[in-house]
């Protein structure tokens, strides 16, 4: 059993929230350590109140369980912070294919408390511009609301943290 | 790092993360009372996702207070088990939501506090509690362009919209400087580099909320008139004892219920 095994068999828990990304390239999961039988594995919340990350918790163990890794230990770390740049290019593929806009990375602007500028998301069905924000939370505290004026769609947007 | 603490500044450690859990438990409890019943749709899934936020927060404080005690509480327990007298947060949070311009505003007011308290306690030689402050930072900044823009729409929005967020205003403002009360508790570990100096916070804070007034055409309160304050020492006003007659009334009929 090695570590490498191990965060391959992570890549088949997926978030519950948004089922195409799995708990690994999310950033979820920080780091993976096998001790003899025990696998130790670190995990960092999306936001501090997530519901989902509880599920996530559960579906890793019984993700192991099902390989027979009976001796699963979970450490919820905070430090550092998790953010939306862990986030490959791959992950953020998947993401706007299943509708949702992925995050760009973090500027100095996604920084400012107070800002006013609303920056251009593009569609992820239309790929137009033409978008606005609706709302600053959408279904999940990760995402915002958005409407394409072009294909008249509402959609989400993964918001950079 | 808690290991190393003697036990009066445990003790001081562990009041001080009350302060910082029970004022988001307590405001995130209020927030999660508009949930089904937001004035538009969007708004109750943000008021519900900012409850969220602010609960998993105070999770994380009282969780560590209860290591830092060391006799076995978790944050269910520090939430669940104290009376009202044991709760250490700001009065301005345990007050009724009102309208929905008044939940806004006291949101704003708290959020721009919040913002530059986490701020700096980022650098706390508390590695435990600057971590959680680092996180937590990411989360408020949502919340205050949430609360600002709010404030923004409904002071620079209709006569009605207007006339109700200023009063808002107005009727909190007893409430407002008791964020920026400091005590010989708090001294102590601003001493020793753990916690953050609240009366520093506050011409930041001014700052912030002078330019988000002014842009919403609304007017700060004349200084500083009657200030009512007591909650980091205990002294409640009687909603409190509402909120955890409710809050609490599940796990204290079932003591160790799960689902």
């Amino acid at each position: 059993m090695t570590e490498q095994q191990i965060l391959e068999y992570l890549k088949t828990v997926k978030d519950p929230e948004v089922p195409v990304i799995d708990v690994v390239e999310l950033g979820v999961v920080r780091k993976v350590v096998c001790r003899e039988e025990r696998v130790e594995i670190d995990i960092t919340p999306t936001y501090s109140g997530c519901p989902a990350m509880k599920v996530m918790e559960q579906d890793i163990v019984a993700a192991l369980k099902e390989r027979g890794i009976d001796d699963v230990q979970i450490r919820t770390v905070l430090h550092p912070a998790w953010t939306t740049d862990w986030m490959s290019d791959e992950t953020r593929r998947k993401l706007k294919e299943y509708g949702i806009a992925p995050p760009e990375r973090v500027t100095g602007n996604d920084l400012n408390p107070l800002n006013y500028a609303e920056k251009r998301v593009a569609c992820p069905f239309c790929a137009a511009e033409d978008t606005r924000l609706t709302s600053h939370f959408g279904s999940t505290a990760c995402k915002a609301l958005y409407y394409c004026d072009s294909c008249q769609q509402p959609f989400e947007h993964f918001k950079c943290i | 790092m808690a290991d190393s603490f003697d036990q009066q500044t445990r003790d001081d450690v562990f009041d001080y993360l009350l302060r910082l859990g029970d004022d988001r438990l307590i405001l995130g409890h209020r927030l999660s009372e508009w949930c089904g019943h937001g004035p538009i749709l969007e708004e109750d899934i943000a008021i519900s996702n900012i409850a969220l936020d602010c609960v998993g927060q105070a999770i994380g404080f009282l969780r560590l207070a209860g290591e830092v005690e060391g006799k076995g509480r978790d944050e269910d327990k520090l939430a669940y088990f104290r009376e009202a007298i044991d709760f250490r947060n700001l009065l301005l949070l345990e007050q009724p939501n009102g309208d929905y311009a008044y939940t806004i505003m006291r949101q704003f007011l708290f959020d721009a506090f919040s913002y530059h308290q986490y701020e700096a306690l980022q650098e706390s030689r508390f590695e435990a509690l600057a971590a959680i402050a680092a996180k937590s930072l990411k989360e408020v900044r949502y919340h205050l362009r949430h609360s600002s823009q709010w404030v923004l729409r409904m002071g620079d929005g209709t006569e009605e919209s207007h006339r109700r967020i200023q009063e808002a205003l107005d009727d909190m403002w007893m409430f407002v400087f008791e964020m920026f009360e400091s005590d010989a508790l708090e001294q102590r570990l601003v001493a020793q580099g753990i916690a953050v100096d609240a009366s520093a916070l506050q011409p930041k804070w001014e700052e912030m909320i002078a330019n988000v007034l002014s842009e919403s055409t609304l007017r700060r309160p004349m200084e500083p008139g009657y200030q009512s304050s007591g909650g980091r020492r205990g002294r409640h006003s009687e909603h409190l004892g509402y909120i955890l007659s409710e809050m609490q009334i599940l796990p204290r009929s079932y003591p160790g219920a799960e689902w």
